[in-house]
């Protein structure tokens, strides 16, 4: 556990100047800060809305874009960066001749960039909420007080936050497999935009398919009742899960029989 | 208790059908410079990768300490500290900092990243970011970075590329330092075969895989058949005299003739022999090949 511990607070320590890092708190700090800016411009038309409305009008955007996009790349860009680290000064073959097990050097980087999702997430609904108070400050007309959006928010992005496990996990394979940008970047990129499209077209495989899982997961939130009503444990989510699990374990039994070059 | 630091029994070592490493028994004592010469290819890095863990080895082939290393892998690792080709830096990260990450994967002191600093010569550049280093300095910091967990045992692969000529003195002394001082065990690999003669107490010369010599440095010299050296004024003239006199003639070039060494009084005959023949002896002496044209000799072999 020790091992574990030191191996994951030397991931934090190796990769806390790296865009990988700064992405995680910059991407949604910037998005908040636009929308907000958005929203105070053209308040004039939002004036009419209740609280509840300028709050979903708030997320919409955000949430929309996560699932079909953004989530994904996010976790393709965060698990290709930190695997990089690694390629990029040959220091795969230091890391494993240090006297830690290879399931702590294994699971650490894992269980990092899995942590830079949470820490983004995390993020996204502290700053949503900063964000529609910071509105009304600015603009009194909107009403963002009027209603308290903390518990759909924080249970939304926790929703997203679970579905993008499986993705980090095929992602995170491919890239310890490939020293390469193209083919994890390219396919992780690929099967984004199709398992988008096979999300949205409602293809009744789609949810076998782990790049699919944040879109049904947003589509999931939107189509409930009053978009409020919706369970964070969902199928979507129990196949991220699953999915993340299971690579999880095969990728450490292909690490070791593989030799480190 | 083990006298070996490393020990390694009929290793053998493919790249799909190509046979890297063959048969390889290794023997390096503990408290030696163990030089592991061998040309550029031989299988030097890949021995060391597998010494290190990192290439898979059948079990009961290699042992670290006496301790088998598949089954005692962080056992062994613990006690080993390495730089294997170039060195395993984060550009990203400053000299200093790159030390302080391996503190905290090593769980030791932060503290001793400075002392290392000072150690390798690295101090004034400890805040500059690695990835801006020339190739020597990042020799430096990899030297560093396998010295920080005060290993017993070191592995440095060609830890002197990129060195000029008073870092290759630095980084010998350094080694003579750390085995006669405090007592490590450390196994270098280069072809640079004047460096291993000159710090190296024991010699394994490898090539395709295969190791061709093993020993003390010594032993490695006694190998060399001694010859006399002979500079006359009539080298045509000379020949035939040593000729007619049964020596066994290795070479000749300009007025000098390379003889077969037998004994100092069969030398003194050949003087003689010359000398009353009317020939005027410029110079005449034992010669021993050095240790490179003695590397050649045995890498040529196989």
């Amino acid at each position: 556990m020790r091992s574990l511990y030191i191996s994951f607070i030397s991931e934090f320590y190796k990769s806390r100047k790296t865009l990988a890092f700064w992405s995680a708190i910059l991407l949604p700090l910037s998005i908040c800060l636009i929308i907000a800016l958005g929203f105070i411009l053209k308040y004039d038309n939002l004036v009419k809305y209740p609280p509840q409305m300028l709050w979903f009008y708030f997320i919409y955007p955000i949430a929309g874009i996560m699932g079909s996009l953004l989530l994904p790349i996010l976790v393709i860009y965060n698990t290709y960066a930190i695997t990089n680290m690694e390629y990029k000064g040959d220091t795969w073959k230091s890391l494993f001749s240090l006297p830690l097990p290879k399931l702590s050097i294994y699971s650490s980087k894992f269980i990092y960039i899995i942590f830079l999702t949470f820490l983004t997430m995390f993020l996204f609904a502290i700053f949503i909420i900063m964000a529609g108070h910071g509105i009304e400050l600015f603009r009194p007309q909107l009403k963002f007080s009027g209603f308290n959006p903390t518990e759909i928010i924080f249970r939304s992005f926790t929703k997203m936050f679970l579905s993008s496990i499986g993705i980090i996990s095929l992602q995170f394979l491919m890239n310890l497999l490939w020293n390469d940008f193209l083919k994890p970047f390219g396919l992780g990129f690929l099967m984004t935009i199709f398992a988008s499209i096979a999300a949205n077209m409602n293809w009744k495989y789609a949810i076998y398919i782990p790049q699919a899982f944040p879109s049904l997961t947003v589509m999931n939130i939107m189509n409930s009742k009053k978009g409020i009503e919706f369970a964070i444990f969902d199928q979507a989510i129990a196949h991220s899960l699953i999915c993340g699990l299971v690579v999880f374990v095969a990728g450490y039994f292909i690490l070791l029989k593989r030799n480190i070059k | 208790m083990s006298q070996l630091a490393i020990q390694t029994v009929g290793l053998n070592h493919h790249f799909g059908s190509q046979a890297v490493v063959r048969d390889l028994s290794l023997q390096v004592p503990k408290g030696s410079i163990y030089g592991f010469l061998g040309p550029n290819g031989a299988g030097k890095t890949t021995t060391i990768k597998i010494l290190l863990n990192l290439l898979q080895s059948p079990a009961d082939t290699v042992f670290v300490f006496g301790k088998e290393l598949n089954h005692n892998r962080i056992a062994c690792l613990a006690k080993m500290g390495s730089l294997v080709e170039q060195p395993a830096i984060y550009g990203h990260l400053t000299g200093l900092e790159n030390l302080r990450n391996r503190c905290i994967l090593l769980g030791i002191n932060k503290g001793k990243a400075d002392e290392m600093l000072t150690l390798v010569g690295l101090k004034e550049a400890a805040n500059k970011k690695a990835g801006k280093y020339s190739l020597g300095m990042k020799q430096r910091l990899g030297i560093a970075l396998a010295l920080i967990g005060d290993p017993e045992l070191l592995l440095l692969d060609e830890p002197t590329n990129g060195l000029d000529p008073n870092g290759i003195i630095e980084i010998r002394n350094l080694m003579i330092k750390l085995v006669t001082e405090y007592g490590k065990t450390i196994l270098v690999s280069s072809h640079l075969l004047a460096e291993i003669e000159r710090t190296a107490t024991h010699v394994g010369i490898i090539n395709k895989g295969q190791l061709l010599f093993q020993g003390t440095i010594n032993e490695l010299h006694d190998l060399s058949k001694p010859s006399i050296k002979i500079e006359v004024d009539n080298k045509d003239l000379a020949l035939d005299l040593l000729k007619a006199n049964g020596s066994e003639i290795f070479s000749e070039k300009g007025g000098v003739i390379n003889v077969a060494y037998k004994s100092k009084a069969d030398m003194g005959q050949l003087n003689t022999l010359l000398i009353q023949n009317g020939l005027t002896v410029y110079s005449i002496g034992t010669e021993k090949k050095d240790l490179e044209h003695l590397f050649l000799d045995i890498t040529s072999k196989n």
